[in-house]
């Protein structure tokens, strides 16, 4: 298990230089670089005369005159070492502290999406697998189906106007005006936690029709299995033989597939952010694409790629310790 | 009812089989496997049963255990009597599906080892917890009593380092060793009834040949009766006492093993014979029974071989089933060649 834990955390953290070698290159794609952008802003209109060399002068003093390897190291190396994620340009102060707090909410977000998503799917899939064919199932069926239909945009509408005509709550951001700016405590944490139930039903729909699918067609395959016969010739009674053997191998699928869940919510997150006002980082990362600003975008593309790679890690460890067929195969 | 002492002596039968009949609905209607046929086991004998895939020999049997699928119908008419240890008769057909006499006598009287060792056990537990789970099941002992019973079992069927072999998984072991660890399983709950379904053909034939001793072995210790469910009468000729040819859902031959093997009157029988391969017969050639074995969706009327056999005669086997004629105390054939004779 160790060997397995240590050739995973290898393979994460080469994952991840190659990421931000990917990164980077992004970052540097666009025409033009912030410099110019700043000199534009500054001067235009002005009446100012702009030369290469006053603009020069402005790429000297951001940094930005050194040979992209240079930069790429300066970047990476702020990161590793200080967790200094560089300059906002734009704002005028560092990376961190414009994307700090939006990047919690973000993973808030993420992690109770998952959460909702795993507790529905994974007991309403395997009940439907051992109701196949019946109304329930059937039902059900149609339900996730919808999940996949429907965009989320229009989820988020519908569920938006139900609950303010409805259940009169404010539901635009994620906390209620009177806890926006006040300190942590445990009402300000229930008062997010009311704010989540939205966008993380919106956002685990979809992820719960398509994992609840995958754990009902697993467990009818497992139900089936000679395995689980043997186990009902063995005299083990019907619901502990279910959850012994056909319910837990409907599992790894689900667990194998985590990063991609992570990835279609951080997809599907900045338009149902848009419609809900959520403070999160897709609408930044697009502001400061817009604006040249690249340590901005490079840092959240940095982080939300991070995060699905740490979830696949996650999903490799969990499955070897689920299916110990696994650990032979790698290890 | 006699008294069980008395049955004892006599050679009682454990199981009682009457009019089995089974079929399963389907998409495509309603598909007849076991045809209302009748057998019965002896404690400490083994039956063994013959046939074809699709001949019925799997499903006659796990309907014993009540382990068909859903869609399955054990027609009303049918019995299955078992003889429980505590000298109780019951009823199979009638139990509460699932319920707690029936779990009692699953593995704890009656046990089933597969085919396919592989897929009978569960990849993601190991060995031991398979065993313990069916020990702790039947036997009231602790944890650390269903080990060591466990291990002793693994050790009895010949699974060297019984110890080691407890902690791996399934796939760890070989063929031949998930086979014995498999009736190490279902021997550990002491079953007065053991259903072999084809328990060897998965595995080489040196193999073969061990597993077959072992189950020889362990039968004259610890005393349980066998169904043997095979397609070779060459295996079924080392194993079994009584031997029943079954041919799409019908028993069509059924006599000692001796009297099948060697004075066999049924065509599918002897034909079957005819395609064992012989060591002394290099060079001929093997005769294959023409043709399939029908659909049963299709199931011809009269004799259901009559579509192959060599020895057909129209207008008499394609109308009805002929009855069974008496060769022997032990040996009866179902077929028209030998009814005419009789009458």
């Amino acid at each position: 298990m160790i060997k397995f834990l240590f050739q995973r955390t290898i393979g994460m953290a080469v994952t991840m230089f190659f990421v931000s070698i990917m990164v980077f290159i992004i970052m540097e794609l666009p025409p033009g670089d912030y410099a110019e952008r700043w000199a534009f802003r500054k001067f235009s209109g002005t009446g100012t005369e702009i030369t290469e060399a006053d603009i020069d002068n402005i790429r000297a003093e951001f940094g930005l005159d050194k040979p992209a390897p240079e930069r790429y190291l300066k970047w990476i190396g702020g990161i590793i070492l200080h967790g200094d994620f560089g300059e906002a340009f734009a704002f005028q102060t560092s990376v961190n502290i414009v994307i700090g707090q939006k990047i919690w909410l973000t993973l808030t977000i993420l992690f109770s999406t998952l959460i909702v998503t795993y507790l529905i799917s994974i007991p309403v899939g395997m009940y439907a697998a051992i109701r196949r064919n019946s109304i329930e199932d059937y039902t059900l069926t149609v339900f996730s189906y919808l999940g996949f239909a429907l965009p989320n945009f229009l989820l988020a509408l519908i569920l938006l106007y139900v609950s303010i005509t409805y259940f009169d709550s404010t539901v635009g951001g994620l906390f209620s005006p009177e806890y926006a700016d006040a300190p942590w405590s445990i009402e300000k944490a229930l008062d997010l936690l009311s704010h989540l139930i939205i966008p993380a039903i919106v956002l685990a729909w979809s992820a719960t029709a398509f994992q609840l699918q995958t754990v009902r067609a697993t467990m009818l395959d497992e139900i089936n299995n000679l395995s689980v016969t043997a186990a009902r010739a063995r005299g083990v009674p019907e619901w502990k033989l279910l959850i012994k053997y056909p319910a837990r191998l409907a599992i790894n699928p689900v667990v194998s597939t985590m990063s991609f869940d992570a990835n279609r919510i951080f997809s599907e997150l900045p338009i149902v952010a848009l419609v809900l006002g959520l403070p999160e980082l897709g609408e930044l990362l697009l502001k400061s694409y817009l604006d040249l600003d690249m340590f901005v975008a490079g840092a959240i593309l940095l982080i939300l790629t991070f995060m699905i790679v740490f979830m696949n890690f996650l999903s490799d460890i969990a499955l070897a310790i689920l299916d110990p067929r696994v650990k032979l195969i790698e290890g | 009812m006699t008294s069980t002492t008395n049955e004892t002596i006599n050679g009682p039968d454990l199981l009682d089989v009457k009019d089995l009949k089974i079929s399963f609905k389907t998409d495509e209607g309603i598909i007849t496997a076991v045809d209302g046929i009748n057998f019965s086991v002896k404690r400490g004998q083994t039956l063994g049963i013959v046939g074809e895939s699709g001949s019925g020999k799997s499903v006659s049997t796990w309907s014993i255990m009540r382990l068909l699928p859903k869609n399955s119908i054990i027609d009303k008419s049918s019995s299955i009597q078992f003889h429980r240890k505590d000298g109780k008769k019951v009823e199979i057909t009638r139990l509460k599906p699932n319920g707690r006499e029936l779990r009692e006598i699953r593995g704890g009287e009656v046990a089933l080892i597969f085919q396919e060792p592989m897929s009978s056990f569960s990849p993601v537990y190991t060995i031991g917890n398979q065993i313990i789970e069916a020990v702790l099941q039947h036997r009231n002992v602790s944890k650390d009593e269903a080990k060591e019973i466990a291990i002793d079992m693994l050790d009895k069927v010949g699974i060297s380092n019984p110890r080691q072999r407890f902690k791996q998984f399934p796939f760890e072991l070989s063929g031949g060793m998930r086979q014995r660890a498999m009736i190490a399983v279902a021997l550990s709950m002491n079953p007065s009834l053991l259903i072999a379904d084809e328990p060897t053909t998965s595995l080489d034939v040196t193999i073969q040949a061990q597993i077959l001793k072992l189950m020889r072995d362990l039968q004259q210790d610890l005393g349980m009766a066998i169904i043997f469910i095979t397609h070779n009468l060459g295996v079924i000729a080392q194993v079994a006492d009584e031997v029943e040819v079954m041919y799409l859902g019908k028993i069509l031959e059924r006599g000692t093993a001796k009297e099948i093997i060697h004075r066999s009157q049924h065509p599918y029988t002897q034909a079957l014979l005819k395609a064992i391969p012989q060591l002394d017969s290099t060079g001929e050639r093997l005769t294959a029974i023409s043709g399939d074995i029908p659909s049963p969706l299709s199931r011809p009327a009269g004799c259901p071989f009559h579509t192959r056999c060599e020895k057909v005669m129209p207008g008499i086997c394609d109308v009805e089933m002929p009855n069974p004629t008496q060769l022997s105390d032990t040996h009866t054939v179902y077929c028209f060649l030998h009814e005419e004779k009789d009458v």
